[in-house]
């Protein structure tokens, strides 16, 4: 069977590599933002090609099954920022796609006590008095504030940003737009704005709480993905990223996919399919070629060559000017701003196939906070010191965890009463001391955590069947991700916005004519929100003088 | 003289000391005079378990009537409008009735028991109905609500659950189709029916061992995600995926007071379940009078622009209005804005555009809105599962 067989298959190469067919399009890299792009350009009629190095699609939106009968959601693992406009305007529940929504949440706490994080408004200020009569209430004030920022940044997640040095009228009117939704937060919102924009978790949660255990249970969302502590400045606004997303309109809330993230890549794929376009798997590029300041086509590894007018490139910023183009097709700025782009990996993750249901101190078993996020980390301190040891070059010995058992919920990814947990953990960095890791530091690695959950489930140790380990090195080797950076680059208010990737290049447009950029490096940024890719699209049909094929945001009020 | 009985004001279903345990929101609504759960603990938890696990719904104080006698099958085709002798034993037919001038009065699910033996699931009560309509045939009519059990189970784990509940070869039933078990000693009747739109059936079962029943079924459920609903949540199922809802879509014809107000099956887009090669059933010649001259109204189905739901919005076309909303919904599954609507029949071409006037409120403050919908053929909600034998496990 030829390796480039996969579920995706697109006919029209051959073996021998260097048959040319001249697509409208080539999409590099299957992953959520790459087919979403691809789909939208399809719709308008383009003939669409996604490349994708790997036998299987998806990136970082994947089902695997890595132990015989469990399907792991192996990287990304929950859903919440995929835009609905999108859902719906591909289709995507008609093409396989559901997102459950999932309630609660807890974190143990060393003591052998515990903040029981619920889904009931009622329920969850009952629990939060018992630590804090005065947090209780403030909770509603916090809720209030973090509602606040996400209005202001909600109706610019499917919008281009505005060059803030063009004169051009489209520009200018998004910049107004954007100063208006700025001034309607008056003085001191707009003041609050700058600050949330800026400042740590740590420090944001601090002005509203004085319960450690319910800092450390919120903080968490503010460091995930990203090689900063919890009072370091800028996580305020990642916890933010973590905020705006919705399930059918609750803002805030999180869900599994059904089958894994996979179902989203999937879901896209057939979607992609159903307007024309192609996927080719195990087409690994090697070059976007340009020729007289015109991307023609790429290359790959082995020789073929596809060529279109139009080369999108779903990878990283760094790749894609590092890697897979020549430095003489290139700028010198765009090549440095490349270099010192911020991407620094931060995570490792355990995917692990259960005999049963772990019983964890103090929860009863069926509790509906086991069918949240849970964590052990119950102080700010401790998160700070997890962040210690990555700056020292090694991974967290007392590591962050966003742990969560998605088969409470979906009944389709392990057999009944067998379960699959998924356990993301910061901190790891993306070298160990300098050096690469080795197989040793992995299985190292994963002890750390696993003895974590040991500490707070007696049976936990018993129950593993199988357990996939990944350091930023496999993030890196097996996705592309480079340093395992999963948003593919730091969400700090340095990338964001027209900052994202890098100044002068915001507008999904590359240095080259006909060479765009889709991923989760462009604004606004990563965690399984397909608004990068349709964001490009949008641009690449207008330069191609095309009806716009792209939904606008729902309105947010 | 009789002995005068104090009763409760509202009756409790057989199923209650479980459904009161289960009810953690303690939400309660009433339903032909039984209590009954809004919500147990969360509606949008609930929702989900009927589309990605499994809901189950008390659905005792569903109206029930035993149809027996040498004359049931010829006296049901008088009454209802399909040809009931289609419906084969062990079956279940979905069915309408109307009055003499053709106009709706409810729809229910008629399962075929045994020869010339019935039962009708209804939301109206239709006894005084069935009585009059029954003149001539030998038949006999028994209200058995309070003497039947049902719980409805739906969703994808559905037949997982009774499965694992002893209900062996469950998996082979078809849509529509009755299948009976032992349960305690009991007969326990499992149809392949429900509400929901989803794979799903109804168990029906003597009242005394409805306790036993819910026990056994949630503990084998349980690995599954088995979930007790309210009917909040099964009211967003049934908007997904098309279903109506007497008293709510149409307002059936026994009970109008004001002229125009009730429709006929064609309005309300059933005509499927008319058969005009039948040569007599109740409202026949006036069916086939607006067969031929058509419609006032068509009740049409809406996908509405933007993410705010059409509920009770006007229809518009221009500034004219031509037709109300009777039900909307965001739909979480099929990430649509959906809606049924009355519109006046010349403008119920399926890709006609038309306008819905919605209002929403935000911390007080009202919005009016001008929403583009366009009508649609079908709902959004119809996964395989729903027709697929044997049935999926999850």
């Amino acid at each position: 069977m030829d390796s480039r067989t996969c579920p995706w298959h697109a006919l029209r190469f051959d073996t021998g590599g260097h048959v040319v067919k001249k697509y409208d399009a080539i999409v590099i890299g299957a992953g959520h933002n790459g087919l979403t792009n691809a789909a939208y350009l399809a719709k308008s009629g383009l003939d669409v090609l996604v490349v994708e190095r790997n036998s299987y699609i998806g990136g970082a939106t994947v089902s695997r099954e890595l132990h015989k009968d469990w399907t792991y959601s192996n990287c990304s693992y929950v859903c919440s920022l995929l835009r609905p406009e999108i859902s719906r305007d591909l289709e995507l529940p008609r093409h396989g796609l559901q997102v459950v929504p999932y309630g609660g949440g807890i974190t143990f706490m060393e003591n052998g006590d515990q903040f029981g994080n619920f889904r009931d408004h009622e329920r969850q200020y009952r629990e939060i008095m018992r630590h804090s009569p005065r947090d209780a209430n403030a909770y509603d004030r916090y809720s209030a504030d973090v509602t606040k920022q996400t209005r202001l940044i909600r109706p610019f997640l499917l919008r281009t940003p505005p060059d803030p040095t063009s004169l051009k009228p489209r520009d200018l009117k998004e910049l107004a737009m954007l100063a208006r939704a700025f001034t309607e937060m008056g003085e001191e919102g707009l003041a609050d704005t700058l600050k949330f924009w800026t400042m740590s978790v740590g420090d944001y949660l601090e002005s509203f709480f004085e319960t450690d255990v319910l800092k450390a249970h919120l903080a968490g969302s503010g460091i995930i993905g990203t090689a900063l502590g919890v009072y370091s400045p800028g996580t305020a606004y990642v916890l933010l990223h973590h905020y705006m997303g919705d399930v059918d309109g609750t803002v805030g809330a999180w869900g599994f996919a059904r089958g894994g993230m996979g179902a989203v890549s999937a879901a896209l794929a057939k979607s992609l399919q159903a307007y024309g376009g192609e996927i080719v798997c195990a087409a690994n590029v090697d070059q976007i070629m340009v020729r007289n300041g015109r991307a023609t086509g790429v290359a790959l590894k082995d020789g073929t060559e596809y060529h279109a007018d139009i080369v999108v490139s779903n990878l990283d910023p760094k790749r894609t000017f590092l890697d897979i183009m020549a430095e003489s097709d290139l700028p010198e700025d765009v090549v440095n701003k490349a270099k010192n782009f911020k991407i620094r990996g931060s995570s490792g993750k355990l995917n692990i196939a259960l005999d049963g249901l772990p019983t964890f101190n103090g929860v009863h078993p069926d509790s509906t906070l086991m069918i949240g996020d849970m964590h052990f980390s119950d102080s700010l301190e401790r998160l700070e010191r997890a962040y210690d040891d990555w700056k020292a070059g090694a991974w967290s010995r007392d590591p962050y965890c966003d742990m969560l058992i998605p088969t409470l919920t979906d009944p389709t990814m392990a057999p009944p009463g067998k379960h699959m947990m998924t356990v993301f953990v910061q901190y790891a960095p993306p070298l160990i001391n300098g050096r690469e890791w080795t197989d040793e530091d992995r299985d190292a690695f994963g002890k750390t955590v696993i003895d974590q959950i040991g500490n707070y489930s007696p049976d936990f140790k018993d129950l593993i069947l199988h357990a996939e380990v990944r350091t930023p090195r496999e993030l890196e080797a097996e996705v592309g991700l480079t340093e395992g950076n999963i948003f593919q680059g730091e969400l700090t208010f340095d990338q964001l916005l027209f900052n994202r990737p890098f100044p002068g290049y915001a507008q999904y447009r590359g240095p080259v004519k006909g060479m765009y950029m889709c991923g989760s490096g462009t604004h606004p940024g990563g965690g399984v929100m397909a608004a990068p890719g349709a964001n490009a699209a949008r641009e690449i049909l207008m330069d191609l003088k095309r009806p716009n094929t792209v939904p606008g945001a729902y309105a947010d009020d | 003289m009789s002995e005068y009985r104090d009763e409760t004001m509202m009756l409790k279903t057989p199923f209650h000391s479980r459904v009161e345990a289960a009810n953690e929101l303690n939400e309660w609504d009433g339903w032909s005079g039984y209590t009954t759960p809004v919500a147990y603990t969360d509606v949008e938890l609930e929702y989900f378990a009927i589309r990605n696990s499994t809901g189950v719904f008390d659905l005792s104080p569903m109206t029930k009537y035993r149809i027996s006698g040498p004359d049931a099958e010829a006296y049901l085709n008088r009454l209802v409008t399909r040809d009931v002798s289609k419906i084969k034993i062990d079956r279940v037919g979905y069915v309408i009735w109307c009055d003499d001038e053709g106009q709706m009065m409810d729809d229910g699910t008629l399962f075929h028991l045994g020869k010339n033996d019935y039962r009708l699931c209804s939301y109206t009560r239709v006894m005084d109905w069935m009585s009059w309509a029954a003149m001539g045939f030998d038949v006999r009519i028994v209200d058995e609500t309070s003497e039947v059990a049902a719980l409805a189970v739906q969703g994808p784990t559905s037949c997982a659950c009774l499965s694992a509940m002893g209900l062996t070869g469950l998996e082979e039933l078809k849509p529509f189709g009755i299948k009976r078990f032992t349960f305690a000693d009991t007969e326990l009747m499992v149809s392949r029916t429900g509400f929901t739109g989803d794979l799903g059936y109804e168990l029906w079962i003597e009242p005394q061992h409805a306790e036993a029943l819910w026990d056994q079924l949630f503990a084998a459920g349980k690995h599954y995600m088995i979930k007790p609903i309210g009917s909040s949540a099964l009211d967003l199922a049934r908007i997904e995926t098309g279903f109506l809802q007497a008293g709510v879509d149409f307002v059936p014809a026994q009970d109008t007071v004001r002229i125009g107000r009730s429709r006929s099956p064609f309005e309300l887009g059933l005509s499927w379940l008319v058969d005009f090669e039948k040569p007599v059933f109740n409202g026949r010649k006036a069916l086939l009078k607006e067969s031929v001259e058509g419609s006032s109204y068509r009740l049409v189905f809406l996908d509405v622009e933007g993410n705010k739901p059409a509920a009770n919005s006007f229809i518009l076309v221009g500034p004219e209005q031509v037709g109300t909303v009777t039900s909307a919904a965001w739909c979480p599954t099929a990430k649509s804005n959906f809606a049924f609507a009355q519109v006046e029949a010349k403008y119920a071409e399926v890709g006609r555009e038309l306008i819905a006037e919605i209002y929403y409120q935000r911390e007080l403050h009202w919005t009016r809105l001008l929403a583009k919908c366009t009508v649609v053929a079908a709902a959004p909600f119809n996964p395989p599962r729903r027709r697929q034998t044997p049935a999926p496990m999850c």
